[in-house]
């Protein structure tokens, strides 16, 4: 399934006005959810960037319900309401969504439990591979050779954890990477998460101006590059089968590929990486995407 | 390399001068998690711990952070973390386990406007009762307030000095405000800085007993990988540290670890008295609050008010003997605290109906003003 952009709903949930930082892609994409998820949505979130954006009447006034959990809770919290709305015979799609550090870090127990009990929810983990919300430290997500206000003098030195991976070993109804720079792909992969019951899992990828150290007016272009240079890869994975999509399937098609380069160029954050470490940052993106590749049939 | 102690005056946010006076106390390990507005201790420990020999880790949550320091000081550094609400939540059940099994080591709590989520960015001094009583079970705490950056500096030293003495983690129940404000710091020489270390263990390694106390109630405590035969368990335990299930046991242990604090209270316990001696009126604060009453005091004594200040540095263990002596002598005893009455609760418990007992405070995100006190202070004149 897959809608045009001109086939998108009209329907707005997030009003115009944010209190995010500028250029920030978490709007983007949370807009484009909304829309495949609609107003039959509650959603919980802890203290994160989407606190940010969240409700803070008038500035981006939401059009669903959210609930506000404690930090290390979103995956837990969400099985409370998947189990309120089942115990009063409600119908509501429970849209549980946290940070990189409120997924990979802080909120991994509560996802996996959830997960592991098979919770009828959806998970949305954005990665903005740090904490942005209080002034960029690493998190597990932080790849490495980028610098954080916990990593200033020397860059991280560890990899970006492969918290796909974990969250596959569990088995989900449904597994999709996206990223803002797609409201296409984020659009389908909501829509088809909704119409499907069990525990749905989907890492969206947020480009970060602020965190990463790059011009506000590019954040859709280094989530582009991102994709293009297969740092992320667009793909869903339903039964242990891999289906690459959009952007990322029609590189596997055509073979085209870029190098990591101009991504990492491009941000401050990378700029004490030495060409060793770009070149592990190469060679690590290259056995993710043949992996990838490989899995998905090509 | 940067020295050890940053001796000379600087220009220094309380958070930044907090990390300079763990780094001048010999602190070797920071775990750490990030939170406002705490969380520019971390960023500094960060950048400085790793040029000072030490190690800094980024855990993955608060309940890491706080494992993380018992465990660095269980294997001999002097270690910390800092936290504000919520984090401080979390930390509850590993602060208790470390007044248990008697680990030293400091945590600095920048309090914020709670409860739950609150007023992230905005000031409050909410947590004080959480500082005595948040962990389960009967225990005692120390717990400092300091009112400054140059205070952030100096009872970060204290409170390492106090932990190792008395081997329990020692709170610091700061506030946005003094997290967040930039003054004038005065960092001394190192050999000007009076450093306590943990009392280690003497004898024969194998008859060493890691929790039996010496005459000041505290036993030596001996680092993991030192030689020593030690047991750690949060369960009730004796002086070997063999868990002791017995309600005898509990009694004798419990008994302990309130003593030590409690019987030395007088070396403890630190308070600032402002123009106290002819007060009618004794304002009681801590903290940031401290400051705004001390230009309300002034400000009063123009108007004719007889008022005085006194100002707890140290919150816990509770000065009860002072507030009580006071309260004999004033007419009325003010509370200035940014909360709905907490150690307001404390002072007219201690003051035992000798005086009137006052409260001047509200819920959080801003501080007391002068104005306000000064107003109360008006009203109970009359």
């Amino acid at each position: 399934m897959s809608t045009a952009i001109l086939d998108l709903p009209e329907k707005e949930y997030i009003m115009p006005g944010t209190r995010t930082c500028a250029g920030c892609g978490l709007p983007i994409a949370y807009r484009f959810m909304l829309k495949a998820l609609g107003p039959n949505t509650i959603m919980t979130h802890p203290a994160c960037c989407l606190t940010i954006l969240h409700g803070m009447y008038p500035k981006t006034p939401v059009g669903i319900n959210a609930v506000n959990n404690t930090f290390a809770s979103t995956a837990a919290s969400a099985a409370g309401l998947a189990a309120g709305f089942k115990a009063t015979g409600q119908d509501f799609t429970v849209l549980a969504m946290a940070g990189d550090g409120g997924t990979f870090d802080m909120g991994i127990q509560a996802l996996s439990g959830a997960a592991e009990r098979e919770t009828d929810f959806i998970y949305v983990c954005y990665d903005n591979e740090a904490y942005m919300n209080t002034g960029v430290q690493r998190s597990s997500a932080t790849p490495a050779g980028a610098m954080t206000t916990t990593t200033s003098v020397v860059p991280k030195e560890q990899s970006k954890k492969d918290f796909i991976q974990i969250m596959e070993a569990h088995h989900p109804a449904y597994l999709a990477t996206t990223c803002s720079s797609y409201p296409g792909d984020v659009y389908n992969k909501f829509a088809k998460a909704r119409n499907i019951k069990g525990t749905r899992f989907i890492h969206l990828a947020i480009p970060c101006p602020t965190g990463w150290g790059f011009h506000t007016r590019d954040t859709v272009k280094i989530g582009r590059l991102a994709v293009e240079s297969a740092i992320i890869v667009l793909y869903e994975v339903e039964k242990g089968e891999v289906r690459l999509t959009g952007k990322s399937l029609s590189m596997a098609k055509s073979g085209r590929r870029k190098p990591v380069d101009e991504y990492l160029n491009m941000q401050g954050r990378f700029r004490k990486m030495t060409s060793a470490q770009v070149e592990e940052f190469q060679k690590q993106t290259d056995k993710h995407w043949e992996e990838l590749l490989r899995r998905a049939g090509f | 390399m940067r020295p050890e102690v940053l001796t000379g005056e600087h220009f220094l946010t309380g958070d930044e001068a907090c990390a300079e006076g763990a780094l001048a106390a010999g602190c070797r390990f920071f775990g750490a998690y990030p939170i406002t507005p705490a969380t520019e201790i971390a960023e500094r420990m960060a950048l400085y711990l790793p040029e000072v020999g030490g190690t800094f880790i980024q855990m993955e949550d608060e309940i890491a952070a706080m494992a993380a320091v018992l465990g660095a000081s269980s294997a001999g550094a002097k270690s910390m973390s800092a936290t504000s609400g919520p984090g401080f939540s979390l930390m509850m059940e590993n602060f208790g386990l470390g007044i248990y099994t008697e680990i030293p080591c400091v945590l600095v709590n920048v309090q914020r406007a709670g409860p739950s989520t609150g007023l992230p960015t905005m000031p409050a001094q909410g947590d004080m009762m959480q500082a005595r009583w948040g962990s389960h079970g009967p225990y005692e705490v120390i717990a400092l307030a300091p009112s400054s950056p140059q205070e952030m500096f100096y009872q970060t030293i204290t409170a390492f000095n106090l932990s190792e003495t008395f081997r329990l983690p020692v709170l610091i129940m700061a506030d946005e405000v003094t997290g967040h404000l930039s003054e004038k710091v005065v960092i001394p020489e190192a050999d000007a800085i009076k450093l306590q270390t943990r009392k280690l263990p003497r004898g024969r390694k194998d008859r060493f007993k890691p929790f039996q106390p010496g005459p000041d109630e505290v036993p030596p405590m001996a680092a993991a990988g030192e030689g020593y035969g030690i047991h750690v368990t949060g369960l009730t335990h004796d002086e070997r540290g063999y868990p002791a299930m017995s309600p005898e046991a509990h009694e004798k242990l419990v008994a302990r670890i309130v003593g030590k604090i409690r019987n030395n209270r007088h070396r403890i316990i630190q308070t600032e008295s402002y123009r106290l001696d002819d007060a009618e009126i004794a304002i009681i604060s801590y903290g940031v609050s401290g400051r705004s009453s001390l230009a309300a005091v002034d400000e009063a004594r123009e108007k004719g008010i007889k008022a005085g200040l006194l100002r707890l540095i140290t919150v816990w263990p509770f000065p009860e003997e002072l507030i009580e002596s006071l309260a004999k002598k004033m007419k009325a005893l003010v509370t200035v605290e940014i909360n709905l009455g907490q150690i307001h609760l404390e002072v007219e418990r201690c003051s035992r109906g000798r005086c009137a007992s006052f409260l001047v405070g509200h819920a959080g995100g801003t501080v007391i003003s002068p104005d306000r006190i000064l107003e109360s202070l008006e009203a109970i004149h009359k």
